[in-house]
């Protein structure tokens, strides 16, 4: 897929069809957290609410997975892990920054629509002009999808009964997978995505949701500053398209 | 901290539980939008350097990474083996196959579904 020297037509095109892909199958698994939040015992506001403020999908399943197992005494923790999940989007608005460029609105607008998804496929392009569409394609397609499906989850929770049924939960984790999958070419990123797994999984009946997935951030500050498994590690055959390569604009 | 006044006609619940459960999810809620923002007032030349760089990459990976293994595993504090791993097995082989990304998460969606009806996993 990867052309040697592909037109920006073509690369618009792509990061056309990448955001809405990834925005159609996010939506879908908004139903779920629709559901969720009303199974959880928030109302069709309080769920529409969160959808349309906290707009960040793990957080978003956090509150409401800490709400569910501890009900109203574990609200603070259900505000901590969900601002701790938060904490990576602090990461991706450093990576978007040069990439959204200047302008107080443009720039707070984005803030907003900074999440997993619109970062990933943003990083995803190889030229600036297809970065800043992949980024502003996939935020507003999402937020959009996101909070109707949001709504349509939470009115249809009752009907629908278990989103586990329609294996909603595992096409979340299938996503989160193939947003993965393109950062695992260096030696180093391997790694540090196989150890943050097993931190995260080894750390979950210990800790409140949400935390294990930041401890297992740690790895890479760990890895990344010491640069283990890093030094002359770059292949000469590297795709094209990896960001590290290309560099930021 | 000035709490929201409850809008009490919108629920059924009783006021107190609704103030307190509105408070925390617009608490929540704000802290989270602040979060992004901050990412925004960082100052770009931070990310120039290597290490802030590699460490930013790096953070991606490990975040997404432990999200799949959470999302795959956990169900709250335990760690569940269920259908979820036969449908992230699909999902793997075929991003290893280059299939679009909503062939993917429909697979694994169909897998984990279709294991459940047919009584094949839990």
């Amino acid at each position: 897929m990867t052309a040697e020297h592909p037109t920006e037509d073509a690369e618009s095109r792509r990061a056309w069809r990448q955001g809405l892909s990834v925005a159609l199958a996010t939506s879908a698994y908004g139903v779920s957290f629709g559901a969720l939040a009303v199974a959880a015992g928030l109302d069709i506001w309080q769920t529409c609410v969160i959808s349309l403020v906290m707009f960040t999908g793990g957080s978003q399943f956090a509150f409401v997975g800490v709400i569910a197992a501890g009900g109203l005494p574990a609200a603070p923790a259900a505000i901590a892990s969900a601002s701790l999940l938060g904490v990576r989007n602090i990461a991706y608005g450093m990576r978007m920054s040069p990439v959204i460029g200047t302008g107080f609105w443009r720039r707070a607008a984005a803030a907003q629509f900074t999440i997993d998804e619109s970062t990933a496929v943003s990083l995803a392009q190889t030229t600036r002009r297809a970065r800043s569409l992949g980024f502003w394609v996939t935020g507003i397609a999402i937020y959009v999808g996101w909070n109707l499906s949001t709504l349509a989850g939470a009115l249809l929770g009752d009907v629908l009964g278990d989103p586990r049924a329609y294996g909603l939960d595992a096409a979340a984790a299938a996503a989160f997978l193939a947003l993965l999958w393109p950062r695992l070419r260096h030696r180093q990123a391997i790694a540090v995505g196989i150890a943050a797994a097993v931190v995260a999984t080894m750390l979950t009946p210990s800790l409140m949701p949400g935390i294990p997935v930041l401890v297992a951030a740690g790895v890479a500050i760990l890895v990344g500053w010491f640069n283990w498994l890093g030094a002359g590690d770059v292949p000469p055959d590297e795709p094209e398209d990896v960001a590290e390569r290309v560099g930021l604009p | 901290m000035s709490p929201k006044t409850s809008r009490r006609g919108w629920g059924c619940h009783d006021g107190v539980f609704e103030v307190t459960l509105w408070n925390a999810l617009l608490v929540a809620s704000i802290i989270c939008v602040a979060l992004k923002t901050l990412g925004y007032l960082i100052p770009q030349r931070f990310l120039e350097a290597p290490r802030p760089a590699r460490i930013a990459d790096l953070l991606t990976v490990a975040l997404l990474s432990a999200l799949v293994a959470v999302q795959t595993l956990g169900d709250g504090q335990a760690i569940v083996l269920d259908a979820r791993i036969p449908a992230i097995l699909v999902a793997a082989g075929l991003l290893l196959l280059r299939a679009p990304f909503l062939v993917v998460v429909v697979a694994a969606a169909l897998t984990a579904g279709l294991l459940r009806l047919w009584g094949w996993a839990a």
